[in-house]
């Protein structure tokens, strides 16, 4: 039993976030964000370290790594918000690898590890026409429709940009036609990875927001006192750690879970994107709230996390979506005699 | 990273369930024979854990423990919960008095204590808190003064358990008033059989009376019945308080994870797990569940990797105790007023609940800790 990382993982987690220290301040988020613009020298950055293929087999040109290691670099990518199409292309990846054809593999995994393609995924539920992050730069989505996918390229999914309000991802509408390729695999175990990704970066968005209001009401004074000093304070950054660790174990246990012990991934990815989506939710909100009224204003980037907390908590379902899958999953093995 | 145990805490786990499969003991003698017989029913159970080199795995071998690690020994608590066998009877002896004096015990004192701790010859209780010395323990006035080779004590403690059928308390006492408040305590070895120790039960809101009250009145206790030395009962006291939340955390875990067993039982009885609102709460305690288990688990390997807790330690405790009455209040909501009544164990497990956030460290000084200590928040002056 050992939760820590090991020495490699621990190195790729360091060298990740002294590289997006510098390359992804806050200035520079918030530019790309204001002109609602992918930070493409960061992106063609990271694709020459070989980031998009991190979990890509090294058959397609990726790094054969695991699940573990893909976490870390999402973690790091939500703390700083870096507007990237890292996650949307590693997501889209995990389920053409696991419920591609050879030629669909063939066709898509090189380009996605080296990063010259992105992709990126959605899910269409009832007949609404989805929403999926990273669509409009896209050269291939995957499209999650009950338990099977299809396959479209750029044109065939007729993409309309559209603004959310976390101008830190492009999002796009896909038209639901019957164009697209089938992946003929289950994609449950790709569609799994994709959760765990966007909720390891809903837990470095939530590692993030406390560490900026701890830092603020340290410094901030009221009443001839730190406001930190107060237990109405202190004690909802305690809260805010709380929920961050919660979230942390929960993804931490997904991710090696899809790399060791795959029969069990359904039911820690829902756990992993519930607890990630309501934590990432309730710390960036708390965050906004201690810092008082300068949380609520532009300048103090809170509310980057804020956005990205609500719009990655919403994406391939939220907190309450993912509990009702893991309560289905949990009373499927009572009817089978098991405990839960 | 890895969530998988070794060969050897899996050899470890196997011989102790093997034990546990031979010498489970039989059902307790039950309600109306008294609780005395209940009490010794569970000595008897600690002197056949003994005899079995059981009682206290984690000790070290020259103390009669087997030097276990401490994930085997977070899995002998797991095992022992999952077994559905009762804590051994001197549990405080095992988990605190005994490590306690390991690190500040004189030679003699390790010498004569540990032994009887161990095959429950002799009981132990915990004489910390007060009525006006709770949160802030600290602020606690029982006195000892010298007289001679002895000490003269006299005070009131509450909250404790078992004294009436314990030997020796672990008690802080002030003994210089002049001191600053942490710094004139001492900590002492106090014998419970003798006429200037009263112990008076306090009945709690099940009704039943897990804790007692001490009053002391001039007891004496000899000088080398210190432990730590004069005047550092604090330091020493909190090496107690730190083993107080160590190893309980994984029988807490446990016995929440068959609680929630049961409620989803409850749950699948009634129908309950189609209904969105139940299945949404269910699927929630169950996440909670499995983050307790992930941070306790957390907690142990950080230790054994850099020599101290992460701050999950002040986590899980905290977390537990909310999650056990989020728990129990969901059981006793779907039941309906059935589990209100007295026959029903939720009736029970609902009002035992509540003082889970009070007990072992309130929830408010968990999160003043987490705040102060983890976070590096300036803490608010106070008077005193």
């Amino acid at each position: 039993m050992d939760f820590g990382l090991s020495a490699d993982q621990q190195e790729i987690q360091r060298t990740a976030r002294e590289l997006l220290s510098e390359r992804a301040k806050p200035e520079r988020v918030r530019e790309h964000a204001e002109g609602a613009k992918t930070d493409m020298v960061l992106w063609r950055e990271l694709c020459e370290l070989g980031w998009p293929g991190i979990a890509v087999s090294e058959s397609y040109g990726g790094q054969g790594l695991g699940t573990v290691e893909c976490s870390i670099l999402c973690e790091e990518l939500g703390r700083t918000v870096a507007p990237v199409p890292f996650a949307s292309s590693v997501m889209a990846s995990a389920v053409i690898e696991r419920a591609g054809s050879d030629a669909q593999r063939e066709r898509w995994l090189p380009g996605l590890a080296s990063g010259e393609v992105i992709g990126a995924i959605g899910r269409a539920e009832d007949s609404r026409t989805p929403l999926v992050i990273g669509a409009p730069e896209a050269q291939v989505i995957v499209l999650l429709q009950e338990d099977h996918a299809r396959l479209l390229t750029a044109s065939e999914a007729g993409v309309k940009a559209i603004p959310t309000i976390d101008p830190t991802r492009s999002v796009g509408f896909v038209s639901v036609g019957t164009t697209g390729e089938e992946l003929d695999g289950d994609i449950g175990g790709g569609s799994d990875r994709a959760l765990i990704a966007l909720a390891a970066g809903l837990v470095g968005v939530c590692g993030r927001a406390l560490q900026m209001t701890v830092a603020y009401v340290k410094d901030r004074r009221q009443f001839g006192v730190p406001v930190g000093s107060f237990q109405a304070v202190s004690h909802r950054c305690a809260q805010m750690l709380l929920e961050t660790e919660k979230a942390r174990s929960t993804v931490a246990l997904a991710a090696w879970t899809a790399d060791a012990e795959p029969g069990q991934l359904a039911e820690t990815a829902a756990m992993a994107k519930a607890a990630a989506s309501e934590a990432a939710i309730d710390v960036t909100a708390s965050a906004i709230q201690a810092h008082g009224g300068i949380g609520f204003t532009w300048e103090a980037d809170i509310h980057w996390l804020y956005k990205r907390a609500q719009l990655d908590g919403a994406f391939l379902g939220g907190a309450a979506h993912h509990r009702a899958r893991l309560a289905s999953i949990l009373a499927g093995r009572l009817s089978a005699g098991l405990t839960v | 990273m890895d969530l998988t145990f070794s060969e050897r805490e899996s050899a470890f786990r196997d011989e102790l369930c093997s034990w546990l499969e031979q010498n489970k003991p039989g059902a307790p003698p039950g309600e109306g024979v008294g609780e005395d017989a209940n009490y010794a029913w569970r000595r008897e159970w600690q002197r056949r854990l003994y005899e079995g080199g059981w009682a206290a795995p984690s000790w070290p071998v020259e103390y009669g423990g087997r030097g276990s690690s401490l994930s085997e020994s977070a899995i002998y608590f797991e095992e022992l919960s999952r077994a559905r066998v009762p804590l051994p009877a001197n549990v405080l002896g095992l988990l605190l008095g005994g490590p306690t004096l390991m690190v500040w015990g004189t030679p003699e004192q390790k010498e004569r204590y540990l032994t009887p701790i161990l095959s429950a010859e002799e009981i132990w209780c915990q004489g910390f808190s007060e009525p006006d010395a709770g949160s802030d323990l600290a602020a606690l006035k029982t006195k000892a003064v010298k007289d001679g080779n002895q000490w003269v004590v006299s005070g009131q403690k509450v909250w404790t358990s078992g004294a009436h059928y314990s030997k020796w308390c672990m008690l802080v006492a002030r003994t210089d008033p002049g001191a600053p408040k942490h710094k004139g305590l001492t900590y002492f070895l106090m014998d419970m059989e003798q006429d200037a120790v009263q112990v008076r039960p306090l009945r709690q809101i099940t009704g039943e009376a897990e804790f007692n009250e001490l009053f002391i009145d001039e007891a004496r206790i000899p000088d080398e019945n210190v432990v730590g030395g004069v005047g550092n009962g604090w330091k020493v006291a909190l090496t107690t308080l730190m083993n107080e939340r160590a190893g309980l955390g994984f029988v807490f875990q446990v016995r929440l994870r068959q609680m929630l067993d049961d409620v989803f039982a409850a749950a699948a009885e009634r129908g309950l797990l189609e209904n969105h609102l139940y299945a949404d709460k269910l699927a929630d305690l169950h996440i909670r569940c499995e983050s307790i288990r992930l941070l306790a688990w957390k907690g142990l390997t950080d230790i054994e990797r850099y020599g101290q807790p992460g701050p999950e330690g002040s986590l899980v405790k905290w977390l537990w105790s909310d999650t056990n009455q989020h728990l129990t209040q969901l059981a006793a909501q779907m039941i309906g007023p059935q589990a209100l009544a007295c026959e029903n164990p939720w009736s029970y497990e609902l009002l035992r609940a509540r003082g889970n956030t009070i007990e072992g460290g309130t929830t408010e000084v968990l999160k003043n800790i987490v705040a102060e200590r983890v976070l590096g928040l300036p803490r608010l002056k106070v008077a005193g």
